[in-house]
């Protein structure tokens, strides 16, 4: 049974089709990269999963299971029990994710309390353990501060082991480096996988961030205009991308020593349609060089292992 | 829902404002003519009613419409007057806090933490003590009081729309502050502060209401609406309606006012 | 800094206030009196001195407590307003409880339920409340719960019971403040990152609106709240005299009447200063509820 299964994920805002075919599969232990550029439909897919989406959203799918549990048909209430405990998540916003009201040790602890009781004075021990284990130094002394005391790498850090309170199953990271420096990024990039592989997480990291993928990831899924275009072991996609959206952002990825200097890099021309009510089809048609009648139709998953939602692979 | 609003508080103004222009013509009676054998006839609703006497007659025998209509005009004027003088002070104020910073600026706020600082009814009804009860008298003072919150919204709009592009432009074309001032800074927060006045429209019509309640605000035999509930204070536990009908027609008065800011204030956008 | 220049200057504007009225000693030895009796009264309270000297000796005497000698009721004004300070104290304080009791909920009910009837409705019971003028509510509650269901006593200082109406009347004029504040807040708290952090770690709904949310929102509500009761305790003059409480703001509307102006320049100052210290308390108690204050 797979950690997580999401079939045919549709989201809906009003008239925009957000997500509208989404299949993600993560097993256990492995780091399932989504990648894609903004707007694609990547982070709403991660807060679907969630339950975590902005009031008016529409959510269906085929299919969403958590270690076999059906997750479609449950209330807030079901929810919130997985959440943090099984299931835990942490975000692109480091600066304003953490209550500015209450101190670190506080928030930490109380997500421990909340899914496994105890007392708070375990609890605390906990957090400062693993504040220690994410790289935080004094981290008895991190507990009784407040977030705006702390840089947003340090933020992150706990944002982090926040998550682990509870040993989860499952992590899902929605661009956790994003809106810190470049020297930050990397580091909490090597954390988040050097935890992974120490405490065995399915851990669903997302990303728009070619290179990230090409460090961490066990498995790809590639997204684009709401649909995920192609999924495969890393290894897989990257020497042998089938549809041609992946193919044009390959091409995009400066590899040095194979451009001569001064040669331009990759682009790929045309932009991303509207995704308005009705839309159907491939997104990538009107960018892509191979598009043909067909691509106006809808167009399902080929292949077994190595997925690609394009009519050039049936 | 919202754009709702704004029509019913535009339109209770209107009615409010028709009846306190043309009451001359449409009271049926002299407002100020007393009958002492006619005291307080009973409304057309209650048993025993005089039709000549729609709304009644007060303790004096003075018909209760016709007062109720002439007091429209002085709850109207005392509004709209007290708002010109106090929304001058404040915009004023509030300008060139915003506009200059730094010194003025702090000479801006001090005024408006000195002015907040200061009981406003206690005062008006002070200094009315003092000097004796007149209707030009408590807009004078509600004017002079009342100027807070022009302040604080003229001032912070003034800051938002002293750093945009157009106002840099006019500093670059070489105009004169005074000219920047009125011809750029004070049409764009303009919009701004017809909520504002709205606002304190309908409080100044509550506090002089309130001032003549208590027998320090226009002096009788004025109509005014809060003067006519204290004069049926003494009646009210026999004749409620004495303190029923001027009450309402205040409260629906101050409600649409209230309603018009509040539309007008969800179609500009601001927090004013 | 600021609070001392602002209380200087109302300092000021009181005494200024009650010498612009023409000549205090006429006024004070009443109609009747002889123009030897208005010499006498003038020397008896220090009229016949330069302005700026009678300004320095009130000053100097008000700073220690001491605003002088009521002419009406002859005693002295400190133990005039200090005898009377707790019926007004206890008016506001109940009339602020009331309203922060109903606002609260309310606010917070129209939040959760954004862009709901049930928000609208608490909108248009803000508005209601806004434009009901106190002293009328307060003659109609009288004829309601005094006269036709009898009640609450009608009008008087003795128990509790005479709170009831004059807090309730109070408390209107806060609640659409309040009420408006508590949504605002409340609505942008729950749009927060923090409060998606909250549901993502599994929080229970009511921690995450009374823990997480309510906190935040609560800073500003916890400023207004401090003006409010410093508005109520100005506005307490109105309803003092519609229920005939023997406060602050009753002393001062019968010493109004009675031309009573070292009185009237007391009680001026003293709410004045109350609420300077009110908004004094309000930045310190939003210090200790938000720790980036604290530096």
């Amino acid at each position: 049974m797979s950690l997580l299964e999401v079939r045919d994920l549709h989201v809906r805002f009003g008239q925009t089709a957000a997500v509208r075919g989404a299949d993600i599969v993560v097993e256990r232990g492995e780091t399932h990269c989504i990648v894609g550029e903004s707007g694609c439909g990547k982070s709403v897919t991660s807060l679907a999963v969630m339950g975590l989406l902005a009031k008016g959203a529409e959510r269906r799918a085929a299919r969403m299971a958590f270690d076999g549990i059906d997750l479609l048909p449950m209330n807030e209430r079901a929810l919130s029990r997985l959440r943090g405990d099984r299931i835990a998540m942490i975000f692109q916003e480091p600066m304003t994710s953490l209550n500015p009201a209450y101190t670190v040790g506080s928030q930490m602890a109380e997500v421990r309390t909340r899914h496994k009781g105890g007392t708070r004075r375990a609890a605390l021990d906990r957090a400062e353990e693993l504040l220690g284990r994410v790289g935080i130094t004094a981290p008895g002394l991190r507990l009784g501060q407040f977030p705006h005391q702390l840089s947003g790498g340090l933020r992150q850090r706990v944002m982090i082991a926040m998550a682990l309170m509870n040993d989860p199953e499952l992590l899902i990271a929605d661009e956790p480096t994003t809106a810190l420096d470049v020297t930050i990024q990397a580091q909490i990039l090597r954390l988040l996988a050097q935890l992974q592989a120490e405490l065995g997480l399915g851990l669903m990291l997302i990303t728009h961030d070619l290179g990230v993928v090409a460090r961490v990831a066990t498995r790809v899924s590639v997204m684009y205009a709401g649909q995920v275009v192609e999924t495969a072991t890393t290894a897989e996609l990257f020497a042998n991308p089938r549809h041609p959206y992946t193919r044009g952002l390959l091409d995009c990825l400066p590899v040095p020593g194979k451009l001569p200097p001064g040669s331009q890099l990759g682009t790929i021309p045309g932009m991303v349609p509207k995704l308005t009510e009705g839309f159907r089809g491939c997104g990538f048609r009107s960018r892509c060089a191979y598009a043909q009648p067909a691509c106006e139709a809808d167009i399902p998953l080929y292949g077994t292992t190595h997925l690609s939602r394009c009519v050039l692979s049936a | 829902m919202k754009k709702a609003g704004l029509y019913v508080g535009l339109a209770i103004l209107v009615l409010v404002a028709l009846a306190a222009i043309l009451a001359p013509w449409i009271a049926p009676h002299d407002p100020y003519a007393q009958d002492l054998n006619n005291r307080l006839a009973v409304p057309f609703w209650m048993e025993g009613t005089n039709p000549a006497n729609l709304l009644g007659t007060d303790q004096l025998g003075r018909d209760y419409l016709s007062r109720l209509l002439y007091g429209a005009r002085v709850s109207l004027i005392i509004g709209v007057l007290t708002v010109i003088v106090s929304g001058v002070i404040g915009i004023t104020l509030g300008v060139l806090g915003g506009f200059f910073g730094g010194r003025v600026d702090d000479v801006v706020l001090f005024l408006i933490t000195t002015r907040l600082a200061i009981p406003v009814v206690l005062v008006a009804l002070a200094v009315v003590g003092l000097f004796g009860s007149s209707a030009v008298l408590v807009v004078t003072v509600l004017g002079l009081l009342l100027w807070d919150r022009f302040a604080v919204v003229a001032r912070s709009t003034t800051m938002q729309v002293r750093g945009l592009d157009y106002v840099s432009a006019a500093w670059a074309a070489g105009c004169s502050t005074p000219r920047i001032l009125l011809s750029e800074i004070l049409p764009n927060i303009l919009s701004h502060l017809a909520v504002v006045a709205t606002l304190e429209m309908a409080l100044a019509i509550l506090l002089e209401a309130s001032l003549s309640f208590l027998g320090l605000g226009v002096p009788p035999p004025l109509p005014s609406w809060g003067l006519m509930i204290a004069e049926g204070r003494d009646f009210m536990f026999f004749s409620a309606w004495v303190i029923w009908i001027p009450g309402i027609a205040l409260f629906v008065l101050v409600l649409g006012i209230n309603l018009l800011g509040d539309g007008l204030r969800d179609l500009v956008g601001g927090r004013a | 800094m600021l609070a001392l220049l602002v209380s200087l200057t109302v300092l000021t504007l009181a005494f200024t206030l009650t010498r612009l009225s023409g000549d205090l000693a006429i006024s004070i030895a009443g109609p009747a009196a002889t123009q030897e009796d208005v010499e006498m009264v003038r020397r008896a309270y220090g009229l016949d001195r330069p302005l700026l000297q009678q300004f320095f000796s009130w000053v100097g005497r008000a700073a220690v407590g001491d605003f002088g000698e009521s002419f009406f009721f002859r005693a002295r004004v400190s133990d005039l307003i200090l005898e009377r300070m707790p019926v007004t104290l206890t008016l506001g304080l109940v009339g602020l409880c009331i309203a922060l009791v109903v606002s609260i909920p309310m606010g917070i009910l129209a939040a959760v339920r954004e862009n709901t009837w049930v928000d609208r409705l608490v909108q248009l019971v803000a508005m209601l409340g806004q434009a009901m003028p106190g002293f009328w509510l307060g003659l109609i509650m009288m004829i309601f719960f005094g006269l036709q269901l009898g009640w609450l006593p009608v009008s008087g200082t003795g128990s509790w019971e005479h709170y009831v109406m004059p807090g309730m009347v109070l408390a209107f004029s806060a609640i659409p403040a309040l009420t408006r504040l508590t949504r605002s807040g409340m609505i942008q708290a729950l749009g927060s990152d923090y409060i998606r952090t909250a549901r993502a770690k599994g929080l229970s709904r009511f921690s995450i609106l009374f823990k997480h949310a309510l906190r935040n929102a609560a800073l500003p509500v916890v400023s207004i709240a401090s003006v409010q009761l410093g508005f109520m305790l100005g506005g307490s003059i109105v309803i003092e005299s519609v229920f005939a409480l023997h406060g602050v703001g009753f002393l001062a509307w019968e010493s109004i009447t009675k031309n009573d102006f070292p009185v009237v320049q007391a009680v001026v100052l003293v709410l004045a200063c109350i609420y300077i210290a009110l908004t004094l308390a309000a930045d310190m108690l939003n210090a200790l509820l938000d720790p980036r204050l604290r530096g």
